[in-house]
């Protein structure tokens, strides 16, 4: 095995290169650029950046408390009762806000929440005068808890669901009634899991741009994300994007270390949750309660949704579709999301074939540096997000070449960089079980190489590489950040023209698009997730 | 290649002051086996019974000492280069490949086969017992017929050496006598050199073998079978075997 020389770490290196080249250099561009300009970058630390910076953190703090707060009785009553009249089919409609692309989300909650949306219909037919406005920390925090409710009710469903069926047994046996089996069976598993799901969702929500674009209120409800976007394309004000994108920076390592602490959630499989016999039987009033929670929160994750579809259906969508503009916009978002699903596919792909090789050489030896920062590579992107990725080389390639030329490139190269942790997650256990069945069996019989890779390893990894592909190309599709910041009339994603057409105030329009993207989206993760749930009965 | 260079003949098998660390335990091996022999090992887990095959085939480089086989220096020699083929208890085939394709790789480490190779193949696999099951694949097969895939490809592979690692552990009493009967026949057949790992001290009376008994990585005693398993033998093995002896 020692003898037979590999590529499989070359492989990994050419993909930790890039992934640091990507950052690398985002960082080094803002890093000079501060220096330089140093005074002017550093005064513009005032009272107004510092205002933006609470905001930042104050919506992301309120939305996780909301999140987590709803999802913990929200989770009891879905795990209290296996049987509840549609229960797969909730846990299924629960699972489709991540599959939905934040603009198209934000699109069906103003359907619903906004001044001509369905709430303030009702309220106008019940005799009230009052205009609902979701524009600022209203609309943040519904859209907010909109996407991170369901997140963290599937997180806690399945930490729930990790309890062993004996315990439920026993508590039957001793005659524990439902506030005693909470207390004393479901609240220590769901607080061992909680500072996880909290730290993700506040994560998520401190890096929130799509949301906070569209419905955050001008200055007063603006977050540093979306401040760095409208400093670099509007203002090309480089001094303020410098000092905001090291702030943005400072921020997420800041939460990054305090997250490692916390640990992280329970990994959630991508198939639907099992069905754990409970041996309890809930008397009619906590049923009741149950009963009426889960409709509630039915009824706010389901609304924007049926809105977004009925407001898409309502557009002229035969007109729409006839517009040169809006299949060039198709068309180019497929172009660019496939670009980036095979590269964020090459580059895991380097990763998890040169962690494993490395990992099976070393036997019993502690990890080398190269196999830990292939490891850290893979998550890079966690740490440097996306926006100040966008940010560095856009401050970076002025001093060159026109940035808004270079707008495929960095579609293709930062969506690439967003899906890795994922595509890797998918990948990573396919290959490394495979590995640890095949290495001896191969290097006995001498197949190595292309031999093996086309034999023997491309047959197992084939559909992880699948199911990976169609998250990457969904995840793609539906991102606004990059071409937001580089976006330009010559070259228009999906998401673009979406973002333009509900600028101009041609709502019919996007709400055709947004269901045109929403199904392209969600049509890839059906993909994902058949080909996710397949391997996990075949591991 | 080594292995059709001695075609239906047994190796020696020599471990001369071979030192490995398996973690913290220090292991240091001093063996011969005869060419065309059975050895049988039998030890407690962890005695160090599948990394003195390992180190034989490949898996593992002996830190000092050598092995030899055949009088050839393997020490360093890559897996793929020995003169050995080995059986392990499980993941011997490759669930996505057919019976055939599963031996066939034994032949050609690219599947790309004569006329010849496929005459083998079907040999070795109507041998083996398994003939009409050619076009299988490893679920639709039991546990014993998946092991006698494993022992095909190693016909075909005509190497000089057999390691069997605990290959038959899986299976129960009767198939397990089943599959040491023909391991049995096709070692008197070829005359190849076998080594096996063994929970069960009767394997080893089941084949006229040679035994070797392993403790915290060294071996204790050595000897024929018989004796070594008979009241005779030393007083390290009857201890291992404690119970099971009482109980004959």
């Amino acid at each position: 095995m020692a003898a037979v020389r590999s590529l499989k770490p070359l492989a990994g290196a050419l993909a930790l290169a890039f992934l640091v080249v990507l950052a690398g250099g985002a960082l080094l561009s803002l890093a000079t650029e501060a220096l330089r300009g140093s005074t002017e970058g550093f005064a513009a630390f005032d009272s107004y950046l510092w205002q933006i910076a609470r905001f930042t953190l104050l919506q992301a703090l309120l939305s996780m408390v909301l999140s987590v707060t709803l999802a913990i009785p929200l989770a009891h009553a879905l795990h209290a009762h296996p049987a509840f009249p549609g229960r797969a089919m909730i846990l299924r409609l629960f699972a489709l806000p991540l599959a939905l692309p934040a603009l198209v989300a934000v699109l069906g909650i103003t359907t619903i929440y906004g001044r001509n949306g369905l709430l303030a219909a009702v309220l106008k037919a019940a005799g009230f005068d009052v205009t609902p406005n979701i524009y600022g920390l209203t609309g943040i925090l519904i859209a907010h808890v909109f996407f991170n409710l369901p997140l963290a009710t599937r997180l806690m469903l399945s930490s729930l669901d990790s309890i062993p069926e004996d315990y439920w047994k026993l508590s039957s046996q001793l005659g524990m009634g439902g506030w005693a089996r909470f207390r004393l069976i479901e609240w220590p598993v769901i607080l061992r899991n909680l500072s996880g799901i909290a730290g993700l969702i506040f994560m998520l929500c401190i890096t929130s741009f799509t949301i906070v674009l569209t419905l955050g209120g001008g200055p007063r409800a603006t977050t540093l994300e979306v401040a760095i976007y409208q400093s670099l394309h509007f203002d090309f004000d480089i001094a303020r994007a410098v000092s905001l994108t090291l702030l943005q920076l400072c921020l997420t390592i800041a939460v990054l270390l305090l997250l490692s602490r916390t640990g992280r959630p329970a990994e959630e499989a991508f198939s639907l949750n099992t069905v754990t016999q409970r041996f309890d039987r809930p008397s009619s009033g906590a049923k009741f309660a149950h009963g009426m929670l889960i409709l509630a929160a039915l009824i706010f994750v389901g609304l924007p949704i049926a809105g977004t579809v009925v407001s898409g259906l309502a557009a002229d969508l035969s007109r729409i579709l006839t517009e040169p503009l809006v299949w060039r916009a198709i068309l180019t978002s497929l172009i660019l999301g496939a670009g980036a699903a095979a590269f964020s596919l090459v580059v895991s792909l380097g990763l998890v074939m040169a962690r494993e090789y490395l990992a099976t050489a070393r036997r019993y030896a502690p990890r080398s540096a190269f196999e830990r920062a292939l490891d850290l590579g893979a998550s890079l992107i966690m740490v440097v997000p996306p926006i100040v990725i966008g940010a560095g080389w856009f401050i970076l390639s002025r001093h060159f070449v026109d940035p808004f030329s270079l707008a495929p490139i960095m579609v293709v190269s930062v969506n690439a960089a967003m899906a890795i942790p994922f595509a890797f997650r998918i990948l990573r256990p396919s290959w490394d079980t495979a590995a640890s069945r095949h290495n001896r069996l191969c290097s006995q019989l001498g197949i190595a190489g292309w031999n093996r890779f086309r034999l023997i390893d491309w047959p197992v990894i084939k559909r992880p590489l699948g199911a990976a592909f169609a998250f990457a190309m969904a995840l793609s599709l539906g991102d606004l950040g990059t071409i937001a910041l580089f976006g330009n009339n010559s070259i228009q994603t999906l998401p673009y023209l979406l973002l333009q057409r509900m600028a101009s105030y041609r709502t019919e329009d996007a709400a055709g698009l947004a269901l045109i993207l929403g199904l392209l989206c969600l049509g890839l993760m059906i993909v994902a997730d058949r080909g996710a749930s397949s391997l996990e009965k075949i591991r | 290649m080594i292995a059709s260079a001695r075609p239906h003949k047994g190796a020696s098998i020599r471990l001369d002051a071979v030192d490995f660390d398996f973690g913290d335990m220090a292991m240091h091996f001093d063996l011969v086996v005869e060419p065309s022999t059975i050895a049988a090992i039998i030890g407690p887990s962890g005695s160090g019974k599948s990394t003195l095959l390992n180190l034989i085939a490949g898996f593992e480089i002996a830190k000092t000492g050598r092995v030899l086989i055949d009088d050839t220096d393997m020490t360093d020699a890559a897996p793929a280069l020995r003169p050995v083929s080995m059986v392990f208890q499980d993941n011997n085939l490759f669930a996505h490949l057919d019976v055939a394709s599963n031996v066939g790789l034994g032949r050609s480490p690219n599947l790309k086969l004569s006329e010849a190779d496929h005459a083998a193949i079907s040999e070795a696999i109507r041998k083996v017992g398994l003939a009409g099951k050619e076009k299988r694949k490893p679920e639709a097969l039991s546990g014993g017929e998946r092991q006698r895939v494993a022992i095909a490809r190693a016909l075909v592979r005509n190497r000089p050496v057999l390691l069997l690692d605990e290959a038959f552990a899986s299976l129960g009493p009767a198939l397990r006598h089943e599959m040491l009967d023909l391991v049995g026949e096709l070692q008197t057949e070829t005359g190849m050199t076998v080594m096996m790992v063994t929970h069960h001290p009767d394997d080893a009376l089941r084949l006229p073998s040679m035994l070797f008994f392993l403790e915290n990585g060294k071996i204790a005693a050595s000897g024929p079978a018989k004796e070594m398993l008979s009241d005779k033998g030393p007083a390290l093995l009857r201890k291992y075997l404690g119970a099971k002896d009482s109980a004959l």
